[in-house]
């Protein structure tokens, strides 16, 4: 079957294809985009599956689960937080009785390259009782979305794929394994196994419970345990595994080891080798969850008086708690000094924040919003995630708050009712079809004073340019259909050029009490470069 | 044989395929190769970074670990002063000297320059301006793969092969400027 370079999402999406995937969907987000566009590359050449971007996570998890339904393996993909959208299908598709393979592969990213915060989607596995792999290197990253689907379809229930930033984004050879065919149309027989209705429901959820602790049995098999010096015993998960190895040639003498790669936590191997040694480390990337259950609260293993090991890790300090482990960084807790590199004499390098595109048409829509606002010394713009965050910094300093997908809107509305105004919305087009929607309602049905602006590019740009899910004409539709009066949606064109009449405009809807709909459009200039390459 | 690669400069500078190229060409002479890459945000103008391994036995991590880079190609100066705690004692620095002053606060030049110019092994070139000279102004990458030649653990057709494999789809044009970029760079450090 040959060998291929892949990054981790690439070899997820490879090992997903492998394993008969018939279906497949997604909403973009640093770090898992990659693996719908390897899925779309594919089938842009091959054809045999269907790979779509969907509105938010939370509809491309339900179209996910329909597949399933329909007896065909499937795949969601999302970023950590995408989770968060998707949670309400995530945590109840686990009670029901899945036929098609169901793999959620989901990218954590500790260290926040590209994220608002650094989650861990081990926690949501373990609240959810769904099975959870977290592979260590790309070889893994195909092997187990392969394993994945096996498990999903033996045990009835999806499996959570836990990756981070620097799998994702990273290269290896991964040797590939022979392609199996996808699964025939084919309906779920018992119907009843998913009609979540509270008498079913509360059977499912006593067959849940007990299928999780099955489930254990077999993480209880796939943990493997090295054994090495009684004096110290490392558990690595994931990528920790990759640092540990890096540094394992400077240890004098070799720790014992137990790496874990699927949940939920083998409770009795972690046991087994904690009772072994002196001295337990604990390297995960992400939230510290191995280390946490491994402390307990009643045994209080590790705390004084206590006869189990002493504790290593994020909670006692010795590993960095918040943000991206890698092969430095977890040194002082191995009991090894720092490595030393070359330095400057005395120049101090400043950091080089992203920022907007010369020419952006964000930068143009933010100017003519900073102006209008300039009549009104209190006022709110709340903002979302997108590129347009970057209009906080300077030189624009136009928009105050980024908190999660959609809070633009909902937070001036919510700030308009509180006596806040002008509060403005600033979203853009791709997280207004993803969830700004409701919150338009909102201020349509309540008649808030709030101004809406759409910053329309075209694309959904910070993920790399994908295409919005609907094209900008619909952003007017929708909102005069909802109800904005006709005379207070705009689109006007976001360009120097148009600077002055876009203020004046701005002026004019600051002015007016109730709902108003601004679209600036103009397109994304990654987007134009990569059209023409296209 | 191990040898680490940092390769860093601002987003949009083209140091994906610089770090594609080489190990393109590393794969093809039978070594082992692992890729860190940068993606998302931090590449609309903000500092880019990818970390490239090349080995004859196993690669563990794909990060590299502080003070073992034997290479820093930087495709701008500051950004090569950036990741200096990742080179090692021994370890080079092959830059191009154009500043991208995207920041408020970029610093002197000169002094920027003067530090890459104390360093026990570095090598600075105007690879813009060999780039346009070459034919390509977007070749500048190229020009500091060839200034980095004879310094990597590759042999000069590998690279070559790499280089007409990776361009070969923007057409022949592109490939010959690429490829000549190369050739400038590696006459300008021999």
């Amino acid at each position: 079957m040959g060998i291929e370079t892949l990054m981790g999402d690439e070899a997820i999406a490879l090992g997903a294809i492998h394993a008969g995937l018939s279906a497949a969907f997604a909403y973009p987000g640093t770090p898992s985009t990659e693996i719908m566009e390897y899925y779309q590359d594919y089938v842009s050449r091959r054809g045999g599956i269907v790979a779509q971007w969907c509105s938010n996570e939370k509809t491309a998890y339900e179209s996910a689960l329909g597949a399933s339904y329909a007896g065909r393996r499937t795949t969601v993909s999302m970023k950590h937080v995408g989770l968060n959208v998707a949670a309400d299908p995530f945590i109840n598709s686990a009670l029901v009785k899945i036929k098609g393979g169901l793999v959620v592969i989901v990218a954590d990213d500790p260290g926040m390259h590209s994220s608002q915060d650094e989650q861990d989607s081990r926690w949501v596995a373990e609240f959810a009782r769904v099975p959870c792999f977290e592979p260590a290197d790309q070889q893994e990253a195909y092997d187990m979305t392969r394993a994945a689907f096996e498990l999903s379809e033996r045990v009835s229930s999806p499996v959570l794929l836990r990756i981070t930033t620097r799998l994702a984004h990273s290269r290896a050879a991964v040797k590939l394994a022979e392609p199996k065919g996808q699964n025939p149309v084919s309906k779920v027989e018992d119907s009843k196994s998913w009609l979540l209705m509270p008498a079913v429901a509360s059977r499912l959820w006593k067959g849940l419970v007990g299928k999780y602790e099955a489930l254990r049995a077999e993480s209880e098999a796939a943990a493997l345990i090295e054994p090495g010096s009684k004096e110290l015993g490392v558990i690595t998960t994931g990528v920790a595994l990759l640092y540990y190895r890096e540094n394992l040639p400077d240890m004098k003498d070799r720790p014992s080891h137990l790496h874990i790669g699927r949940y939920p936590l083998p409770y009795a191997k972690i046991r087994e080798f904690a009772s072994g040694v002196k001295k337990v480390v604990v390297l995960e990337d992400g939230y510290p969850f191995v280390e946490r259950m491994l402390r307990g609260v009643a045994s209080a293993a590790g705390s004084a008086g206590s006869t189990g090991p002493a504790i290593v890790g994020k909670e006692s300090g010795e590993v960095p708690v918040t943000g991206e482990l890698d092969p430095d960084n977890i040194r002082p807790a191995l009991g090894l000094p720092p490595r030393e590199g070359q330095a400057c004499r005395d120049l101090v390098i400043p950091g080089r924040p992203p920022q907007l595109c010369q020419g952006c048409p964000h930068g143009d829509s933010l100017a003519f919003l900073k102006e209008a606002l300039e009549d009104y010394p209190l006022h709110t713009v709340n903002s979302d995630i997108g590129c347009y965050t970057l209009g906080a910094l300077p030189p624009y300093e136009a928009v105050e708050t980024v908190v999660e997908m959609g809070a633009s809107l909902g937070m001036a509305r919510g700030a308009a009712e509180a006596g806040l105004t002008p509060a403005v919305g600033v979203i853009g087009d791709s997280t207004f079809f993803h969830s700004g929607i409701p919150n338009l309602v909102d201020a349509v049905s309540h008649n808030t004073n709030v101004k809406i602006m759409i910053v329309d590019n075209g694309t959904t740009a910070m993920t790399g340019a994908q295409p919005t899910i609907m094209s900008s004409e619909k952003l007017k539709a929708i909102a005069l259909a909802v109800g904005v009066p006709p005379e207070h949606v705009h689109v006007v064109r976001a360009h120097r050029a148009d600077h002055a009449a876009n203020v004046e405009m701005m002026r004019r809807e600051l002015a007016y009490e109730g709902v108003s709909v601004v679209i600036a459009f103009r397109e994304c200039l990654e987007y134009l470069k990569k059209a023409r390459k296209a | 044989m191990k040898y680490d690669i940092i390769l860093c400069g601002v987003g949009g500078q083209g140091g994906i395929s610089v770090s594609v190229v080489i190990a393109q060409a590393a794969m093809a002479q039978g070594l082992q190769v692992k890729q860190s890459e940068v993606h998302g945000m931090a590449q609309r103008g903000g500092e880019v970074l990818a970390h490239l391994r090349i080995s004859d036995s196993p690669i563990a991590s794909s990060l590299i670990p502080k003070g073992s880079a034997q290479l820093i190609l930087a495709f701008e100066p500051l950004e090569a002063l950036r990741y200096l705690p990742w080179l090692a004692k021994t370890g080079q620095v092959v830059t191009a000297t154009a500043p991208i002053k995207n920041i408020p606060n970029y610093p002197d030049l000169e002094a920027v320059l003067g530090e890459i110019r104390a360093l026990p092994k570095a090598t600075m070139l105007d690879a813009d301006a060999m780039a346009r000279e070459a034919g390509n102004a977007r070749a500048a990458n190229m020009v500091l793969v060839g200034a980095a030649a004879k310094l990597l653990p590759l042999k000069v057709e590998s690279i070559e092969k790499a280089i007409a494999d990776t361009f070969a789809r923007k057409g022949e044009a592109v490939v010959a400027a690429n490829l000549k970029a190369f050739e400038h760079g590696r006459t300008a450090n021999q």
